[in-house]
């Protein structure tokens, strides 16, 4: 059989690992600067602080803006405690075994189901068997429950990467396992578990599938957690797929993309941190 | 502080601390009783029709007309196997060169720039890559290729860039999991990067990045927003690659928003079909990395 020689094989695979590589990269970089070149000319203050007029073919985004950030609001506070709290049992209060093979098993299950199954759920559950109808509670109740996993998987990561020695000191002074959990490990830890609260934070707020069947699509500001009310990529998927304007629109994805950019710089800059305190 | 005062401190914070344990321990079943519930309710809302009308029409029937209460679900699980296999066929190639180029071929530099650019990739909404398929891809597949653009090609390259993050970062992970030695080794031994990849990170990283792959195509099965948009969403079996395709996932969000009565249990029903096929390939990436943990 003929074969390339190593040294031809190893240039050519090189050539093409690379090749795919930078394609990749162009893709997204294409991707986010067409959005920006189309969407930042439609942005302005009055853009953002002015409610959508006629089912969001003129007027702002404010009320959606509104709704996102109530409804992820109320994701994290319910979600982050049952994550961090999930975290600290894994690391710190257990050694493998049947319980946290059970636990895990259940984390990583949870984090592959598709978020039109938690949307079907949430609607089924929420809006009509506890009577929240389309609201913020519901949606926001809903979002909880898909980020929980990888406000688990974070955590737990930011926690185990706290060296031992720090344990055995703070018990070695006496302290009981819950003190050092809370004035040794948590503190060391911060920084890794708010990064992960933030990369959840990022996916509820371009989640669409799970937040329209059980938020709704109210253009009204929302009053109270049992106001129905649309999200900016809700916003975003109506006026794109009915057509309803093209430069709302762009406009409503350059903010989704500035958001999700400006979040994903905070995470880098945060893990930067951490990585560099323990290594 | 509540309690007795008569104890001592250090039972005090004894007896705190096994309640503080219990109580996360009850904490820590959260998602264990998410995922239950879950499950409770969608296999509950679902399954009762699927015994009405029988699994076999259910499951093999071609003809979906809610209306005249033909609930056949086979043309939309077709329609996600082609979709999940395109975008499989993208992006597991452009995938494993970047989890390849990351570790073994990039300096420091270039990685540190190519890295936070692909996790950038996983936080850009949904509904923003469908966008994109409408805008650039779906003419661009009409004027080229001719037929309505909205297709399983259209769908299929879509999720494979989608996919691309969950299979990059397992990919690395397992690359990365390879002990040095033997990468010292293969290089010790005269051989070439490349074929210290081929020949000895690869197999070593196998089973990592096989759940890579699998992982990839739950993503691909669950994505819902960006195949609605691009897919066509024709519930036929589609003939061809130009065709248009409706999904699982499409199935029950077109009409969730509208259907009542046994319409709305047969989306369910949807549902549950696309929550088994989840929960199998969870199971089967489990399994695998399971494997690689054991393994020295």
């Amino acid at each position: 059989m003929r074969r390339l020689a190593p040294s031809a094989e190893e240039k050519a695979a090189r050539a093409g690992l690379w090749a795919l590589t930078l394609i990749t990269v162009a893709v997204l970089c294409f991707i986010i600067l067409f959005i920006l070149r189309r969407g930042l000319p439609v942005l302005s203050f009055e853009f953002l602080t002015a409610n959508p007029v006629d089912m969001g073919k003129a007027g702002g985004i404010f009320s959606t803006v509104v709704g996102t950030v109530a409804l992820t609001v109320l994701a994290v506070l319910i979600a982050a405690p049952l994550g961090v709290g999930t975290a600290i049992y894994l690391t710190e209060y257990t050694w493998g075994g049947p319980v946290t093979r059970i636990i895990r098993f259940g984390a990583e299950c949870l984090a592959g189901i598709p978020s039109i199954i938690f949307g079907l759920f949430g609607f089924i559950l929420f809006v009509t068997k506890l009577k929240f109808g389309w609201s913020i509670l519901s949606g926001g109740l809903t979002l909880a429950f898909m980020l929980l996993p990888t406000i688990i998987r974070t955590s737990e990561e930011a926690i185990k990467s706290v060296p031992p020695e720090y344990r055995k000191v703070s018990f070695s002074l006496g302290s009981t396992k819950w003190q050092t959990v809370t004035r040794v490990v948590l503190p060391s830890a911060l920084p890794g578990i708010v990064t992960g609260i933030v990369l959840s934070i990022g996916r509820s707020i371009g989640e669409t599938a799970a937040t329209i069947f059980t938020a709704g699509s109210a253009l009204r500001l929302p009053t109270s957690l049992f106001s129905s009310s649309r999200t900016m990529a809700v916003h975003f998927y109506i006026l794109a797929r009915e057509g309803i304007s093209m430069p709302n629109a762009y406009g409503t994805a350059a903010i989704l993309i500035i958001a999700i950019l400006g979040i994903n710089l905070l995470t880098y800059f945060l893990m930067n941190r951490f990585i560099r305190k323990y290594s | 502080m509540a309690g007795p005062k008569k104890a001592g401190a250090g039972n005090r914070l004894e007896r705190n601390d096994r309640l503080i344990r219990l109580a996360l321990l009850v904490v820590a079943f959260s998602a264990v009783s998410v995922l239950l519930v879950i499950t409770v309710f969608i296999v509950g809302q679902g399954t009762p029709i699927m015994f009405r009308y029988g699994f076999k029409s259910f499951l093999a029937g071609s003809d979906w007309y809610p209306s005249e209460k033909l609930f056949g679900l086979w043309p939309m699980i077709v329609g996600s196997l082609f979709v999940t296999a395109g975008a499989l066929a993208i992006g597991v190639p452009f995938g494993l060169s970047c989890a390849i180029v990351l570790t073994e071929f990039a300096s420091k530099r270039v990685r540190g720039l190519i890295k936070p650019v692909i996790e950038l990739l996983a936080g850009i909404p949904s509904v923003v890559y469908g966008f994109m398929g409408v805008v650039i891809l779906v003419p661009f597949i009409r004027r080229t290729f001719g037929g309505p653009g909205l297709s399983v090609l259209a769908a299929s390259i879509i999720l494979g860039v989608m996919i691309l993050p969950t299979v990059i970062s397992i990919s690395v992970d397992a690359l990365q999991a390879v002990p040095p030695s033997y990468r010292e080794g293969s290089i010790a031994l005269g051989a070439t990067r490349w074929q210290t990849v081929k020949m000895v990170l690869f197999p070593a990283a196998r089973s990592g990045i096989i759940a890579s792959i699998i992982l990839g195509m739950g993503r691909a099965v669950g994505e819902t927003m960006a195949t609605i948009m691009i897919a066509g969403n024709a519930a036929e079996i589609p003939r061809s690659l130009l065709a248009p395709v409706r999904t699982l996932t499409s199935n029950v969000a077109l009409e969730m928003g509208y259907a009542t009565g046994e319409h709305r249990e047969a989306l369910f029903a949807t549902g549950v079909v696309l929550f088994v096929i989840i929960m199998v390939l969870n199971t089967i990436a489990n399994a695998t990395s399971a494997k690689r943990r054991k393994a020295p």
